[in-house]
Parts: structure tokens; sequence; C-alpha cells
């Protein structure tokens, strides 16, 4: 119960942030909260948010975990490109379902295995190191679609982006399993205190004879993973691969969920439920403002002011000016330490 | 003694193919952008094969998205002596000292698809399409399809502020000025991808009633519309009757959607911007003909009933 109140008590920013976000589109646009089934698949506005929200769900995943270690991935919208690449190709070249998405996800875990090594063995800068895979991978992908839009029409790898199960989307279900498959890892056993750790302090973990090398490629290769799912439906979502577009700036989206969600940049504590929300929140902008009908000269404004407002009521310092605020400013306090260290 | 004859015949022969093509331009350079979408790569194949028809001696020169090294080519084409010199500009400035080097060579200049910023005498011509054009193409078929009935568009604009987008729209609303059956609703970015063009429509769907509310969608380019096409398809409702759709560029993929009868009309982009740029060459070669600043290519409206499978089947294997 005591577990319970501690991880509401992480995620209620992020959730409220949500809920006044839907409940502004909501005014804006009645017509919201109408869902009903079409083609045998749930069909709405909050089922496009989560449906559409899915694959920068995928990479905040990933991104959570490379984050948690005091790193960032920016090659993630990249290796969606090339995942989604080797999907289209592996499909038109008759190679059969299972054996495309084999390939798919093993070209995500090696993209993941080679930042993980320039990391971890090599010693590079997280953020400079990934930076050379998310400037050459659309390269890469490029050589495998030739350039061109890589279509196919295979009805198994179509379902993975517009198919459903029990009227459920798939991008959500793959990315509802994919965020507890990994919470259940990393919470379930120590993995989950040993990343924050490597993120608290490498050395010190490293002489505290955590394996951190294993660990952090473990870690990369996770978000490699991530961003191959994300690109399998991406690519499955337009029948089609687009090694120009597929996943392009994504890599920045997922960052500003996992920051949304109140995961430092500089590593240690972590929520992946937390970086959920924050996709779910950038999601729930883009479609707000789509549905608003607002000229698209204004999309980038309107989002950078929410996105603004959103992180500037989480900054530490509208934190002491609440606690300065309160009726209670002791008892918010010692609250406020429960949080930082239960 | 046959043999000699033959021989004979077939020196004057080649002698006369060498007399006719040596009032033409015999080596050509030509610098292009480089890779960066479909329609570039079918340029490209379409320019080669144009230049093998003609004898012409092509030689290519990849620039990779840079404009340093498109001066590099241009500088090295000028330095071989070529005939000639097309070049697809990747910006519009910073032109100026090689075209003049180019113009001391005496070396004609062909500008293709888009423009540069330098003075008109410096080149010989441009060979490109009226993006305006376009758009009052596509809007002047939806006026003629409706004739009349009651009409709300959608439109899926190209990536904001860009020239296509903005010229687009402009010819879109031009043709469609003063027919009040037409209204406009909605206007939204799709950033001439599929994946945006997919998820604007399904927004556009849902705030529109379901759809029911929209009568017509007007895409900048093929690709987005494409993108809508399967937004409308999974909102249940039959793209090309229950919502007209038209779109700019003809890309093969938009002839299969028509084809199906998913698709109603697209305005082609020509590829072929070198056809026009020979003809031009060729004609000034022969006898000084200087051909106008700017030559327009047709901006070719395709419906479904101009057989969609088989200009499918001519376009696929162009490299879009």
């Amino acid at each position: 119960m005591n577990g319970l109140m501690l991880f509401m008590r992480r995620i209620w920013p992020q959730l409220l942030t949500l809920a006044v976000i839907v409940g502004l589109i909501s005014i804006m646009f009645p017509g919201f909260f109408q869902i009903s089934i079409a083609n045998g698949r749930l069909y709405g506005s909050p089922i496009d948010i989560l449906n559409r929200g899915a694959p920068v769900a995928l990479l905040a995943i990933g991104m959570t975990l490379v984050i948690a270690t005091r790193g960032i991935d920016l090659s993630v919208g990249a290796v969606m490109a090339i995942c989604g690449a080797v999907a289209a190709w592996g499909i038109t070249e008759g190679y059969g379902l299972f054996a495309t998405l084999a390939m798919a996800l093993a070209a995500g875990l090696a993209c993941g295995l080679w930042n993980g090594v320039l990391v971890a063995i090599l010693g590079i800068q997280p953020i400079v190191a990934t930076l050379i895979l998310m400037v050459a991978g659309r390269g890469i992908a490029q050589l495998i679609t030739e350039g061109a839009i890589l279509t196919f029409n295979h009805e198994g790898l179509i379902f993975f982006g517009s198919g459903s199960v029990f009227t459920i989307p798939t991008p959500v279900i793959i990315g509802v399993l994919t965020g507890a498959i990994i919470t259940l890892i990393v919470r379930r056993s120590a993995l989950g205190m040993l990343i924050e750790a490597i993120g608290i302090n490498l050395r010190a973990s490293t002489l505290a004879g955590v394996n951190t090398r294993v660990l952090l490629i473990a870690v990369y290769m996770t978000s490699g993973l991530c961003a191959a799912l994300a690109g399998i439906i991406a690519a499955a979502d337009i029948r089609g691969a687009d090694a120009n577009n597929a996943g392009l700036w994504l890599e920045l989206d997922a960052i500003l969920a996992v920051v949304i969600g109140g995961t430092s940049l500089l590593g240690g504590r972590f929520s992946l439920i937390a970086s959920l929300i924050g996709a779910l929140i950038i999601q729930a902008v883009n479609t707000g403002i789509l549905l608003s009908g607002f000229p698209p000269e204004f999309n980038l404004i309107i989002k950078a002011v929410i996105i603004l407002i959103i992180l500037v009521l989480q900054s530490p310092t509208m934190r002491t000016v609440a606690v300065f605020f309160s009726k209670d400013p002791v008892g918010a306090s010692d609250k406020e330490k429960e949080t930082v260290a239960p | 003694m046959k043999s000699t004859k033959a021989i004979l015949g077939a020196g004057i022969l080649a002698s006369m193919l060498v007399m006719s093509s040596s009032a033409l331009a015999q080596t050509v350079g030509f610098s292009q952008i480089g890779s960066e979408s479909g329609w570039r790569a079918a340029e490209t194949t379409l320019t080669l094969q144009q230049a093998k028809e003609r004898g012409i001696d092509l030689k290519f020169a990849d620039a990779q998205q840079k404009q340093e090294n498109q001066i590099k080519a241009l500088r090295s084409f000028i330095a071989q002596g070529v005939d000639a010199i097309l070049i697809a500009p990747v910006v519009a400035t910073g032109w100026d000292s090689v075209l003049e080097e180019a113009k001391e060579a005496e070396i004609p200049v062909i500008l293709l698809d888009r423009m540069v910023d330098s003075s008109d005498d410096l080149y010989l011509t441009a060979v490109g399409s009226d993006l305006v054009h376009e758009g009052s193409v596509a809007g002047q078929w939806l006026v003629d399809e409706l004739a009349g009935k009651d009409c709300n568009v959608v439109e899926l604009q190209g990536t904001t502020g860009s020239s296509p987008a903005i010229d687009r729209k402009n010819g879109f609303e031009q043709a469609i000025a003063g027919k009040d059956n037409i209204k406009l609703i909605r206007s939204q970015t799709g950033d001439f991808t599929r994946t945006k063009g997919k998820e604007v429509m399904e927004s556009f769907l849902k705030a529109e009633d379901g759809g029911k509310n929209i009568c017509a969608l007007y895409a900048h380019n093929d690709d987005m519309a494409v993108g809508a096409i399967q937004a409308i398809k999974e909102a249940g409702l039959k793209p090309g009757s229950d919502i007209l759709v038209v779109s700019i560029d003809a890309v093969p993929d938009i002839f299969q959607a028509m084809a199906a009868g998913e698709a109603n009309a697209t305005v082609e982009l020509t590829p072929n911007m070198a056809g026009p740029a020979f003809d031009a060459l060729e004609a000034f070669m022969k006898d000084g003909t200087m051909p106008p600043k700017f030559i327009q290519t047709e901006s070719k409206l395709y419906t479904q009933a101009d057989d969609p499978q088989a200009v499918y089947e001519q376009k696929k294997d162009l490299g879009y």
C-alpha cells in the first residue's frame, strides 16, 4: 500500500498534466471522447493519441534506461529508419514474416551494440558516440531501400502498423507489452538499481563489483531493440519504408518524453511509467493541435509554449515557490524529502 | 567487290552521321544535386536516357547535396571543354563566379528544375515547372469534376514555408476562387511525408464528423495522398468515391491507387526536364536560336481514365 502511494506520488504531476491537456482538447473539440469501432478496430481521437504515440513511447522506454545511466541515445530515430528499411526489404525479398521480423530486430540490436561498445568499451561520451549513428543511420537505411520508398503489401507485416487485437490497435499493444516486460525485468530484479547506480557514479559501481561494461552495452541494446520495434510499426503503418523521413527527429521527442516524465538527464533514478505518460502528453499536444484547426504555421509555436509551461511547472524553483506558499511548509518539505529518498 | 562496296557505304554513312552531329552538342556535363528523393532519381534516369537517345555523351556528376561539389563539377566540365552544361542547382545563391567562368569559355549552361539568383544572361535558359500552375490544374480538375455540386475540401500542405507548399496552395485557391460550391474547410501540413499525411488525415476525419463532412482531399504531393488514403480506408470510408483524392507529382504509387479506384487525379511534375533542355540546346547549336529564359514543362493531369496501370508499369523502373 505504501509502495503504491509512493508510486502515485511519483507520477501524479505527469498524470495531472495529461489530464489537463486532454481536458483542454475536449473543451475545444467536444467530440474528442467519441469512440466507436471502424473496421474491427477502436476508432476515435483518444485511440489516435495512444496509437500515434506508440513509436515515441517505445523509444522513450529505451531512452529512459539510457538516460538513467547518465547517457543519451541520439541514434534512435535513425535506427527506426534502418529497421523499417530492413523489414520492408526482407518482406519484399520474400523471406517470410518471421525471418523479416527477426532481421529487423537483429538490426536494432546490432545498432545498440555499436553504440554500447563505443560508450562502454571505448569510453566515448554518449552524445558523441550516438551522434555517429544518428548521422550515418539514414545513409545506411537509404542504401537498403536504394533511395526510394520501399513499399510492400504483406498483410502479416501490415498487421503491426494498422492491425488490431480485440479491437485494440497493434502498436498500442506492442507499446504496453514492451513497457510492462521491461518494467518487470528492471524492477523485479536488481538490474534497475544497478542501472541507477551506474548513472549516479560509474566508477563507484565498477569498484563495487557491478559489471558496468556489460550492463551499459545491454542498456544501449535495449534502446536499439525498442527503436527496432518502433521502426517496424512506422513502416507497417504506411506500408513502406521511407528512409528519409521515418523517425525523423523522434529521438528529440523521446528525450523530451523522458524529461517530462521527471527523469533527470544527469542519470540515477528513473521511472518508465512516467516516461510513457510523458510520450502520451507529447502526442496529446500534437493531436490536439491537429484537431484545433489552427493554421500550420502555429503548430510548433503552440507545442513549444505548452512544453515550456509543463517544464517550468516541474522546475525545482517552482517547487520551492509551491512549498513557500503552501499552508504547511514544514510538512510539504518533509513530503518532498520522502519522494526524493524513499 | 561486294565487301568494298559495303565498306564504302558504311564509310559514307559514318561520315554523314559525323557531319549531322557535328552541329550538335556532343559532350554535355550534367551536375545533379544528389539522390534526395525518388523524383530526383527519376530525373537522373530520364536525363541519361534522353542523352543516349540523342547520341550525346553525358558526363554525370552527383553533388551529394553540396554546392561546393557542384561548383567543382562545373569547373571540371569547363576544363574538359564540354559543349554544354546542365545543372540542377542545390541552392539559389552563390553561382555568379562559376557561371561567369562558363560564359567566358563560351559554354552554354541550362538550369534544370530549380532557379538561381544570378543575372539571366549568365545562363542560356532554365527548364522547370510552374508550381502555381500545378496547383491550379488540380483545382480546375475538382471544379470540373464537381460540376457545381457542394463540396467541403480538406488540404494537406507540404512543409510549412517551402515554396512548393506556398505555390501549390495559391494555385489551388486561385482555381476555386469564386466557386461558391467549393469550401476549403481544413488545411494542415503533412510535411510531404506519408506518415504525417496519414496522421493529419486521421485528425481531419475525426474533426469533421467521421469524414462525413468531407467530400474531397487535395494533397500537395502524392506521398501524403497515399498516407491519407490509408487513413480514409481505416475509417471505413471509400477513398476515390466517398472522398475524392487529388494530388500533385505523379509518382508511380499514386497510379496504383488510381488503378484501384482509390485516388482520382494527379498532376504530373515531369522528371523529364532534360528533353526540353536538349531540344533548346540543339536549336541553339544549329542556328543560334535563343530559347526563352524560362521553359515551362507541361503539368499534365492524369485521371482514372488514363489507364493508370499502364502508366505505373512505365514509371516504376525510372527509380522513383
